[in-house]
């Protein structure tokens, strides 16, 4: 075992043993680790295997089903544009296709420089506000295509300047 | 009365009137408010509080469902009226507070609505707004008003007191018969008859019996089942609690979707704050009966909020329905028997309970009983979240209530109760909302979203997004479903790009009667419903895009950006 590959375990077992709720089950550790880490690496898979008495395959096909989990680092930011009917009708299309643009990616992934991630999501639940982008977690209703490219070239800029808003999504 | 509920009535309301002698502000911070802005207000009314030396008492209330006029923020000082100020930018905390606060002034020309008082001070009546006439508020009836992590704030606007009165003079059949007199039918989509639901487990054995509360809320456009976690997680626990009794079940479950942090984390401490009154655990107010509830969250995946879906997901699986018999009343969660209810079944419960199931009867119309939760979105003058009487009419929801669609636009359809509920067209506004009426109409009323779309949506590029939703969500379980959606999309794709094949509807409508008769759950059964209301409302503009390769709307350009297929 690598010494990354340890780190990476012992970051696991720690969100394994604090996360909230009651029942443990394998999705309930996969979504405890995702929120420590963002993403499902295949340590984590044996981890919860191991804790669940279950097996790596049980966990895989847990964590393939649901859209949330990715099983490489997600990017530093994340840019999820809500696709969901209301947000459409009023301008979603615009706002996906700047953020595309500015971002260079022709579709849902990561820059390749790992900065930024582009997420579509199918109701970000605030409908009254459409059309809805999150920014890390936080969201932006009455989004334009301009505020989609500024956000993103806040995003891209060299130091980190997200924002300060507050954050609605899981990661801590 | 129980003495345990007498001694947090008393010092509930002990607190809330030491809270009253200080000037309080109220910040909306659901998610539409939080979209809107409403943390960097409330950011800065802390900070100018500071900086100017006063205490005030700020805290985070829910959704009031006056979502247009988000960030919305309520004033009270001592004495005065609550003066409610819509759509408040930061710049406009420091006159705020500096006129309301310090002064004792309220900036009338900034207000919006007040309680108590505010027509004398030419502001109106918050009761007058043309979005709150006509509201009857029973699940909503906090929402916006109590802080939402504060269980004394519930408690003192009578709260528990349900439970209490359930606790200490009816028995559990007693109750379950006010919720079937009441006439409650579920809120989750299918409208089945709750005392009835309630009366199938509460004759399966114990010990171990769950009451799961499904809160997954996966269509696209609903926001009230996240509306009343953040605004009044309480009710919901309340009458979940009330369920337990009524069919002798020892657990319950509150299904959330994991990544909304505002439903979740007000679900949890309402739960904390449950247990450290002794409302939850062990002999509740003192009485003999027990029961325990805890938050579990999924993934995710829209066909988790099918009610056996949702138990693989509580068990941790892949959220994939399962075949019935048995039903979950017999066999559940974790193998046991099992009760599902949609969040906002289950807050209508403890006003039932208080007020008598006859009340609520008293309420809508012949067969649906009560009041009908919308979520007003799209194209429409007041976007928001209401509580009316069933049988009103959707004209008056959307019109005199919302607004209407804007200036210059016209009403096109409306898309109600989720992707899978079908397209209402303009001429269908003065039918009734009730589940019935709305059905005869070819629609749902299912979980109360309306979206609104006006005269520059076109019919087919829609329909082309309620699939892309439905091939993306099908969960693959069963192949009707799993290759019909598939196939159905990539149908409306080549429609929308004019690059439509000879008898492209008919092969439409041979897959929709497969899913229909073919699937095991209803994302599949019900996968044609948008296809074919918009064949059936709008043909001439399939027919243009099919045969003239032009889209009326112009809207459809041979182009779209679209989410991958699904992996599942
Ligand atoms: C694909 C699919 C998705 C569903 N999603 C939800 C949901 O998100 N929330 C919900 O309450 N019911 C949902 N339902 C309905 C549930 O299966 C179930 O009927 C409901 O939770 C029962 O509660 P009620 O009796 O209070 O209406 C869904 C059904 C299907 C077929
Ligand atoms: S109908 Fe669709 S969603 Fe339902 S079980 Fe079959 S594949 Fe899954
Ligand atoms: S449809 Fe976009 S936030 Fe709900």
């Amino acid at each position: 075992m690598t010494s990354q590959s340890h780190a990476l375990r012992q970051t696991i077992r720690q969100a394994l043993a604090k996360r909230q709720d009651g029942t443990v089950t394998v999705l309930s550790s996969l979504l405890a680790v995702e929120d420590a880490i963002g993403y499902i690496p295949s340590e984590a898979i044996e981890e919860v295997a191991d804790l669940t008495h279950t097996t790596v395959n049980d966990v895989w096909g847990v964590a393939s089903f649901y859209t949330n989990f990715r099983f490489t680092p997600p990017g530093q930011h994340i840019l999820e544009v809500c696709w969901g009917p209301t947000c459409h009708l009023l301008g979603a299309p615009a706002i996906v296709k700047a953020a595309l643009d500015s971002l260079g990616l022709a579709s849902e992934g990561d820059t390749p420089d790992g900065g930024v991630t582009f997420k579509y999501n199918t109701c970000l639940g605030a409908c009254a506000q459409a059309p809805v982008m999150a920014i890390d977690h936080q969201l932006v209703g009455r989004a334009t295509p301009q505020a989609a490219r500024e956000k993103v070239s806040k995003l891209q800029a060299p130091k980190d300047a997200s924002g300060q808003g507050r954050s609605v999504g899981a990661r801590q | 009365m129980t003495q345990a509920y007498a001694a947090l009535k008393h010092s509930a309301q002990e607190r809330e009137r030491l809270r009253e002698a200080q000037p309080r502000i109220r910040v909306g911070t659901a998610l539409c408010g939080l979209a809107a802005g409403a943390g960097e207000v409330e950011e800065a009314f802390r900070k100018e509080l500071q900086a100017k030396g006063r205490g005030a008492m700020v805290s985070e209330v829910g959704c009031l469902g006056l979502c247009y006029a988000e960030p919305l923020v309520d004033i009270t000082i001592p004495g005065g009226p609550r003066v409610f100020y819509g759509n408040v930018t930061p710049d406009q905390v420091a006159e705020l507070v500096q006129s309301h606060v310090v002064n004792g002034r309220p900036v009338a020309q900034r207000a919006l609505a007040a309680l108590g008082g505010g027509p004398a001070l030419g502001i109106p009546d918050l009761h007058d707004l043309p979005m709150m006439k006509g509201q009857v508020r029973v699940a909503l009836r906090n929402a916006g008003h109590i802080d939402p992590t504060d269980i004394d704030q519930y408690i003192a606007a009578g709260g528990y007191a349900a439970l209490d009165k359930a606790l200490s003079e009816m028995t559990p059949q007693q109750v379950t018969e006010q919720v079937t007199a009441s006439g409650l039918r579920g809120r989750g989509g299918a409208a089945f008859p709750t005392g009835t639901k309630w009366r199938f487990i509460a004759g399966s054995p114990g010990p171990v019996k769950y009451i799961l509360c499904n809160c997954e809320e996966g269509d696209p456009g609903a926001f009230n089942d996240k509306g009343i976690l953040e605004s009044d997680p309480h009710t919901l626990v309340e009458g979940m609690i009330l369920a337990g009794y009524a069919t002798g079940a020892s657990n319950g479950i509150i299904f959330i979707r994991h990544g909304h942090e505002g439903p979740i984390e007000r679900s949890r401490a309402a739960l904390r704050h449950a247990y450290q009154a002794g409302l939850l655990g062990k002999n509740i107010l003192g009485s003999s009966f027990s029961f325990e509830a805890q938050v579990s969250l999924v993934g995710e995946s829209y066909v988790s909020g099918e009610e056996t879906a949702l138990m693989e997901a509580v068990e941790g699986k892949r959220a994939m329905p399962r075949y019935r018999p048995p039903f979950p009343a017999a066999v559940g969660a974790w193998g046991k028997p099992s009760n599902i209810n949609n969040i906002k079944t289950l807050s209508y419960v403890p006003e039932i309970i208080a007020k008598g199931g006859a009340w609520f009867a008293g309420i809508g119309t012949e067969r649906s009983k009560g009041t009908a939760i919308l979520c007003l979105s799209g194209s429409i003058r007041r976007p928001g979240m209401m509580e009316v009487p069933m049988g009103m009419t959707l004209r008056h929801a959307l019109e005199e209530m919302a607004g209407g669609v804007p200036e210059g636009r016209h009403l096109k359809l409306l898309q109600t109760g989720g992707p899978l509920g079908g397209v209402l067209t303009a001429d269908k506004l003065d039918i009734a909302m009730d589940f019935d009426a709305m059905a005869r109409a070819g629609a749902i009323l299912g979980s109360g979203g309306i979206i609104v779309a006006d005269d520059t949506t076109c019919a087919v590029d829609l329909t082309r997004l309620l699939v892309a939703f439905c091939q993306y969500e099908s969960c693959g379980k069963c192949f009707p479903c799993r290759l019909g959606t598939t196939h159905m999309l990539e149908i409306l794709e080549r429609i929308c790009r004019f690059q439509a094949q000879p008898g492209d509807i008919d092969l439409m409508r041979d897959i929709g009667k497969s899913m229909a008769v073919g699937s095991l759950c209803g994302h599949g059964q019900l996968g044609f419903n948008p296809v074919q209301s918009a064949l059936n409302s709008f043909a001439d503009e399939f027919a243009a895009h099919i045969q003239d390769k032009r889209c009326l709307a112009g809207v459809c350009t041979g182009e779209y950006l679209t989410p991958q297929r699904s992996r599942r």
